[in-house]
């Protein structure tokens, strides 16, 4: 195992490192797009359903249909990256959109109530008050589609795309359990870690959902 | 002064909550809001900021109309306090009391020493000022918010239901501690409740409205009480307003028995007395047990607390005391019907 790994290691690293931008970057993306859309839905209650039923149907596509389908529709070659990051930024919105609406549709009530009636303009009433108080559940939803997305990226390595996912299709092919443990470690690692750096960040932006009841 | 001119509020699918009302807020008093369920008193008072508009009719603050002027800083002219507070649980309770100044972009240091000013102005300690809502009791909770309701020292403030969901002790004492504010800051405050008793304690004047937004009377509490208009405000004040009409008698002209007459009684309940000569309690002869202290009123107090101390009190007489607690007198239920009596002729 060693030896595969000191010998292997620029190819390792170079897998690995694919691998956190074609996951990580979707996430951003599908998450910017995620937030008009999530808004627009509690903004104007008939989108709701809708857009909630577009985000399940696009998460019910298989990823490597996807994959395989993307270039197609872009036109883009089947092996470049770019189809990875589209193909998971429209998971990542698919995920997040409901779950931006539903943070938000779970601060509405008193708070926001009192926040109009004390003469809050709309648009900072959403970055004052209601931003900041669904953050905990988008947060929750985010963590999410950053370990799916991690998980997802594996299976691009079919289709040609490298990264960690390459050290199992190898494996497989050579019939060599080395590359197929350091992928799963990896992998793994690479969700924890992100993980717990959401939570982090959590815990560092929402003081105040931490303190107890009295 | 806040006038309503033949307000009216139909919602969608015809629903009248608000009946052609119109009436007039006096400034610098507290005008209540009271009726059952769906009678339009919180439709009424969110009109007055804008937060429901009407649907015909027009509201004034100082004679400028309400519905000329932008909606957002209308509101931030108008104190504004909910049942539950509200407040903002993602902020400090001295940003949440700073919200309004905040809006108006005053800078925040300035606003937070302004917020951290008005934490002690209502009863709350200042090393509350860091900490998040939801460490605060529900009645500190209220309190913060009629702190953030002054923050911008509006000339208006609209009270929805801001007590009903404390315990009555509470309560009790967040109503005695706005009356005090109200003394100090004189707001022209719309206050809205399900509670009559709370409507006759705070008012100034109370609006009584039924079902379908029909302004019923329009009063002083004593009016309402003496000359309810008619049998639907009756029976709303309840059966038992003569006794909540009590409240606006003082027992200053009340007769009282020398205490001695009920310390040195050996057939029945006795007064005991300590050294200095505060009431200590009852006790019946041969037992020597003590039965209960005894409550005592001072001659501040309402005729309702000394009929209802008399009444409760085992020896049938609520004891008088000066204001150093030392008991001037004892006073029998008998006494205060008579007492009653004779007032009630000689208003004839």
């Amino acid at each position: 195992m060693i030896d595969y790994i000191t010998d292997n290691r620029s190819i390792i690293l170079e897998a690995l490192a694919q691998h956190v931008w074609l996951s990580l970057l979707p996430v951003v993306i599908g998450a910017v797009l995620a937030l008009p859309v999530g808004y627009l839905a509690v903004r104007y209650p008939r989108l709701y359903q809708p857009v909630v039923n577009l985000g399940g149907l696009i998460y019910s596509i298989p990823s490597l249909a996807l994959f395989l389908t993307l270039p197609a529709v872009l036109g883009l070659r089947v092996l470049d990256p770019l189809n990875v990051v589209a193909a998971l930024s429209l998971y990542t919105f698919a995920l997040l959109t409901r779950t931006v609406a539903d943070a938000l549709l779970s601060v509405q009530g008193q708070t926001t109530q009192a926040a109009f009636a004390l003469g809050y303009r709309p648009v900072r009433q959403l970055v004052g008050v209601e931003l900041p108080m669904a953050l905990p559940v988008m947060l929750a939803g985010l963590r999410v589609a950053t370990v799916s997305n991690i998980s997802l990226v594996s299976v691009s390595a079919f289709v040609g795309v490298p990264n960690l996912g390459s050290l199992f299709t190898r494996g497989l092919q050579l019939d060599f359990i080395e590359p197929i443990v350091v992928g799963i470690v990896l992998s793994v690692l690479l969700a924890a870690i992100c993980d717990v750096a959401i939570v982090a960040a959590q815990h560092r932006l929402t003081p105040w959902s931490r303190v107890g009841a009295r | 002064m806040i006038t309503f001119d033949a307000v009216t509020k139909a919602f969608p699918g015809g629903n009248v909550a608000v009946d052609s009302l119109s009436m007039e807020l006096p400034t610098g008093q507290i005008t209540v809001f009271v009726g059952p369920s769906g009678c339009g008193k919180t439709t009424s008072l969110r009109m007055i900021n804008r937060t429901i508009e009407p649907s015909s009719g027009t509201i004034s603050i100082d004679g400028e109309d309400v519905s000329k002027q932008d909606a957002a800083l209308l509101r931030r002219k108008i104190g504004y306090v909910i049942q539950n507070a509200g407040l903002f649980p993602h902020r400090t309770i001295v940003d949440n009391i700073a919200t309004v100044p905040l809006l108006n972009g005053v800078n925040k240091k300035q606003a937070r020493e302004g917020a951290a000013e008005l934490l002690t102005r209502v009863g709350l300690d200042e090393s509350l000022a860091d900490r998040y809502p939801s460490q605060l009791s529900g009645g500190q909770q209220q309190r913060v918010g009629v702190a953030r309701a002054l923050a911008a020292d509006p000339p208006v403030m609209l009270m929805d239901e801001p007590f009903s969901a404390v315990d009555p002790i509470v309560r009790e004492s967040l109503q005695n501690e706005f009356l005090r504010l109200q003394s100090e800051i004189g707001k022209t405050i719309a206050f809205v409740t399900h509670d009559i008793d709370e409507a006759i304690k705070l008012g100034d004047n109370i609006a009584i409205l039924r079902v379908g937004g029909h302004l019923a009377q329009l009063g002083s509490p004593r009016d309402v009480l003496d000359h309810p208009a008619d049998e639907f405000v009756a029976d709303f004040v309840g059966r038992d307003r003569g006794f909540r009409a009590l409240s606006f008698l003082t027992a200053e002209t009340l007769e009282v028995e020398p205490v001695r007459a009920y310390v040195d009684r050996k057939d029945s309940v006795r007064l005991v007395l300590d050294g200095s000569g505060k009431p200590q309690g009852w006790t019946s002869n041969g037992t020597g047990d003590l039965r209960a202290l005894p409550s005592t009123f001072t001659s501040h107090d309402s005729l309702r607390l000394v009929t209802d101390l008399a009444i409760t009190s085992p020896a049938g007489a609520a004891v008088r005391v000066t204001a150093d607690g030392v008991a001037d007198g004892v006073v029998a239920h008998e006494a205060v019907a008579r007492h009653l009596t004779a007032m009630r002729q000689s208003e004839r």
